[in-house]
């Protein structure tokens, strides 16, 4: 399935680009994207195993499972205001 | 008055205009401005970028509005944040609140400031004098119900 990922601030840094589209297994969770992108070794070993992320614009936690086009926003401390 | 109006702009801010959009038949109004520093943690700031997830950060303000409204007698909530590039002295947010009594815009104002800054996404880089520049760490944002 598709996954859209989302990158802002620091992490946009790290992604290279604000936008990725992910290929990940049918049943996979946050967790599994957050490993799949930390594989890819580089930069991308500087993304915590842990971060905060949002799904379809709802705070999430990693264990939450994902489905076809959903958008999983990656969402460093935030520093409004 | 019962409206609310939340935006993230890249557009200048009219703090006095946001003022005026809240109404004045409640008895109180109350204009909070946040305004870009020239010092942070002991450097020198020259300027600030903002960055925000558009969508999700005007969905998060009318959730924080909405509390705020469930917990304080109030009229109208307004809260604007601007992104991109701010210099010194620009405001990066407004919030205006009106209320029949002073003690809840107060209140209500202080809620939804402190509680944008804890968990909307958006963020700032501080621009330093001496030429480099830093994403700032805030708040770790939790899933609701997760608070650490």
């Amino acid at each position: 399935m598709q996954i859209k990922a989302l990158f802002f601030a620091s992490y946009r840094d790290i992604a290279g680009s604000d936008e990725l589209e992910v290929e990940l297994p049918v049943g996979a969770s946050v967790a599994d994207l957050v490993v799949s992108l930390r594989e890819r070794g580089g930069a991308w070993r500087s993304l915590p195993s842990d971060p905060a992320v949002a799904v379809n614009l709802t705070y999430s936690s990693l264990g939450t499972p994902l489905a076809e086009g959903d958008e999983v926003a990656f969402i460093p401390p935030v520093s409004g205001g | 008055m019962t409206s609310s109006r939340c935006a993230v702009t890249a557009d200048p801010i009219d703090p006095c205009a946001l003022l005026a959009d809240a109404g004045g038949s409640d008895g109180a109004a109350l204009l909070f401005v946040g305004l870009v520093r020239n010092h942070n943690e002991g450097r020198e700031v020259g300027h600030l970028d903002y960055q925000a997830y558009p969508a999700m950060a005007e969905a998060t303000l009318r959730e924080i509005v909405e509390e705020a409204r469930g917990r304080w007698e109030v009229g109208s909530i307004s809260v604007v944040h601007r992104i991109g590039r701010l210099e010194i002295g620009e405001a990066s947010v407004a919030i205006a609140v009106t209320a029949p009594h002073r003690g809840d815009a107060y209140e209500a104002s202080r809620y939804v400031i402190e509680e944008l800054k804890r968990r909307v996404p958006i963020w700032k880089r501080e621009g330093y004098l001496e030429g480099d520049s830093e994403w700032l760490r805030g708040y770790t944002p939790h899933p609701a119900g997760e608070e650490a």
